[in-house]
């Protein structure tokens, strides 16, 4: 395992020594010592590796990921694993807002809370969330996944398109065009594998699902109010 | 005589303020009961560049020799912070415009021509295509709020990013691909079903504000190592605050489109009501940038009506770096051309009137997916037709540029302008032709 110290080693040189590995890897584990918030640590990897962040990070840890395995031990700012195309990254802590937003692949999973906007245009990713997630999470999004474990914020779902979205908890209130849907069995399977590929031990049969009533998808006058 | 000056000569006499286009909406929102969506870009006349005229030299200054006398067109994008800026042998480039939008023959045909002359072509919404990036020796990577497309691998590909906070025909708007121009290639690209409207968000999913920016800016950065430019791209509204907060944020290139600029689907209202003319949001730019210092070190592309070599020439006299141009780029490839005038008229249109790009019924074959009609623009004969017209406006530029005694566009300055009208003075910052007035300057 190869340990670099943010106290000690620049971002950048942290950041390039993580990205240079997609062209030649020379080491699969990597430690990340003294995060306090930094910002953009672990983004843009491109090679199936193992990082290890020590602390607190700060805005779009492990952005754009691909492949590569991130852990945060601590807390993670605005946007983690944004745009992640595959691979997974894992919160120990709290994530703040935005998190996923637009992942296009992957998986995300946040063992604490999740601030507003948890998937927002999420656009294939899945993510589990252990505690609860803020408003407008899901909105405008286009595929792939969100579990709450916990309870969703106000106008879950708004605008949705074809994200499935599973709550065990309350939901204080669905978007435009999001409502409840069965629970199939098709569902109740493809939850129980997200949730043991996840590591989060939870009932499947506890959650409800919400989806899009695909009312919205094209522009009608009748709908103003709804916009 | 046309049925309009028979109605003249008899007497008849059309409001001002209801005049035939005005009825015609209000019967049309009566009938619909939905707001009108075009493409194009405003279609009111505001100040522009016509309302400016050069200095050429004579007594006081001294020309250069119009066919003898070199006059440099080379433009380097991109200086403050990337290791690979972005060097251009036109100052005029080609705006982002998506596929999706546009036919992937026209997204071609933009590429060779932009490449034939030396200068960039910019993607859209929608993600960059093959075809595009293997057209364009540079290609600069538009990162919009819906991020449709957007992956890590196009963005190491890009030779500059584009962080699209808005754009002149609708600075504050989002924007809509209608779903019948959703194929399965554009829904593929898009994550989304085919024939769903597509709506592209007005603000961006994570960061808000200019403090978020400089990390998300930070991010780009990081993940393409601080290779390539990083443009930010405003629609014209509060320029001098936005220029301000954009090179704050780290821009290395700061892109400003005028309300006069297109869009491919936006409500008329939109368009022809929100933002101000490009003429007006320059010196705004360019004000911000000297005052941070920054002028020439932040390079300015300015774009919103740009149509020939005077318009770019006066651009740069104003102060920005170079120019983007998308409607003429258009224009010059075929759209709204004259030979297809009955079929525009087939679908209630008329060759030179057709702005309807988001039903994706362009009989030119340009804002469309259908594939029999995208067949009607051959890329490579686009691209030579671009070419050409880059050409033409690069010449035209330069040949205003040596009358006025400069060899290189960027040479060019305010002092060499003068204007035709008090509102054009005012928001040009130049004097009145004939007089010393600037308007607002000097206590009156």
């Amino acid at each position: 395992m190869k340990t670099l110290d943010l106290t000690t080693t620049s971002l950048r040189e942290i950041n390039q020594a993580l990205h240079q590995q997609s062209s030649e890897a020379t080491e699969r584990e990597w430690l990340i010592t003294g995060a306090k918030g930094d910002h953009n640590i672990a983004c843009g990897l491109d090679a199936a590796i193992s990082v290890d962040i020590k602390g607190h990070a700060g805005y779009y840890c492990a952005g754009m990921n691909k492949s590569a395995h991130v852990v945060v031990h601590g807390n993670a700012g605005q946007g983690v694993a944004e745009n992640m195309m595959s691979g997974t990254v894992r919160v120990k802590g709290q994530a703040s807002q935005s998190a996923g937003a637009t992942a296009h692949g992957g998986l995300l999973v946040i063992e604490g809370d999740a601030g507003a906007r948890c998937g927002i245009s999420l656009k294939g990713a899945e993510i589990v969330v252990g505690g609860n997630v803020g408003h407008m999470s899901c909105f405008m999004a286009q595929a792939g996944a969100l579990v709450v474990c916990g309870d969703a914020g106000d106008a879950l779902g708004d605008s949705l398109y074809e994200t499935k979205i599973f709550v065990k908890g309350s939901v204080a209130s669905l978007g435009a065009d999001c409502i409840e849907k069965e629970m199939t069995q098709e569902n109740l399977d493809y939850l129980t594998d997200l949730l043991n590929r996840a590591g989060v031990d939870e009932d499947p049969k506890s959650f409800k699902r919400y989806g899009s009533a695909r009312s919205l998808y094209n522009f009608k006058v009748d709908n103003v109010s709804a916009y | 005589m046309s049925d309009n000056d028979l109605n003249v000569k008899a007497g008849l006499r059309e409001s001002a303020t209801f005049d035939a286009a005005t009825m015609t909406e209000i019967r049309r929102a009566a009938e619909t009961g939905i707001y009108d969506i075009r493409g194009f870009g405003a279609k009111r006349k505001v100040p522009h560049f016509d309302d400016l005229l050069f200095l050429g030299a004579s007594m006081s200054r001294y020309p250069l020799e119009g066919y003898r006398e070199k006059c440099n067109t080379q433009v380097t994008l991109g200086t403050r912070f990337a290791k690979k800026p972005i060097v251009i042998e036109t100052p005029v480039t080609i705006a982002g415009m998506s596929f999706g939008a546009l036919s992937a023959n026209a997204k071609e045909a933009l590429g060779r021509g932009a490449s034939a002359c030396g200068t960039s072509t910019t993607t859209g919404d929608g993600g960059m295509t093959p075809e595009e990036r293997g057209q364009s020796t540079k290609l600069v990577y538009q990162y919009l709020p819906s991020r449709y497309g957007m992956n890590p691998d196009d963005l190491r590909k890009a030779d500059a990013i584009e962080v699209v906070l808005g754009q002149g025909a609708k600075p504050g708007g989002g924007g809509m691909l209608l779903g019948q121009k959703i194929t399965d290639r554009v829904a593929q690209m898009r994550t989304l079903p085919k024939g769903v409207d597509q709506r592209s968000a007005c603000r961006h999913p994570d960061w808000t504000g200019p403090d978020d920016l400089a990390i998300k800016i930070q991010e780009l950065r990081e993940i393409t190592d601080w290779q390539v430019p990083i443009y930010i791209k405003v629609g014209a509204t509060r320029t001098y605050y936005d220029v301000k907060l954009a090179v704050k944020a780290g821009a290395d290139v700061v892109v400003v489109d005028g309300m006069q600029g297109g869009t491919a689907a936006t409500q008329e209202v939109f368009i022809e009501h929100v933002g101000i003319p490009t003429l007006a949001a320059i010196p705004q730019a360019v004000q911000a940038l000297q005052e941070m210092g920054m002028h020439r070190k932040v390079q300015l592309i300015v774009s919103g009506g740009i149509r020939n070599g005077a318009d770019v020439a006066k651009a740069m006299a104003l102060g920005a770096d170079a120019v983007a141009i998308g409607t003429a780029a258009l224009v010059a490839l075929g759209c709204n051309h004259p030979k297809w005038d009955a079929e525009f008229k087939k679908i209630g249109s008329a060759a030179g009137y057709y702005d309807d790009y988001h039903e994706g019924k362009d009989p030119a074959g340009i804002s469309t997916q259908d594939p029999d009609l995208m067949k009607r623009l051959d890329p490579e004969e686009g691209g030579r037709r671009l070419a050409n017209y880059l050409r033409v406006l690069t010449m035209e530029a330069q040949t205003l540029a040596r009358a006025c005694g400069k060899n290189d566009l960027r040479n060019l300055e305010p002092e060499d302008l003068v204007a035709l009208n008090v509102e054009a003075a005012a928001m040009a910052r130049v004097p009145l032709a004939g007089t010393t007035w600037v308007p607002g300057q000097g206590g009156y």
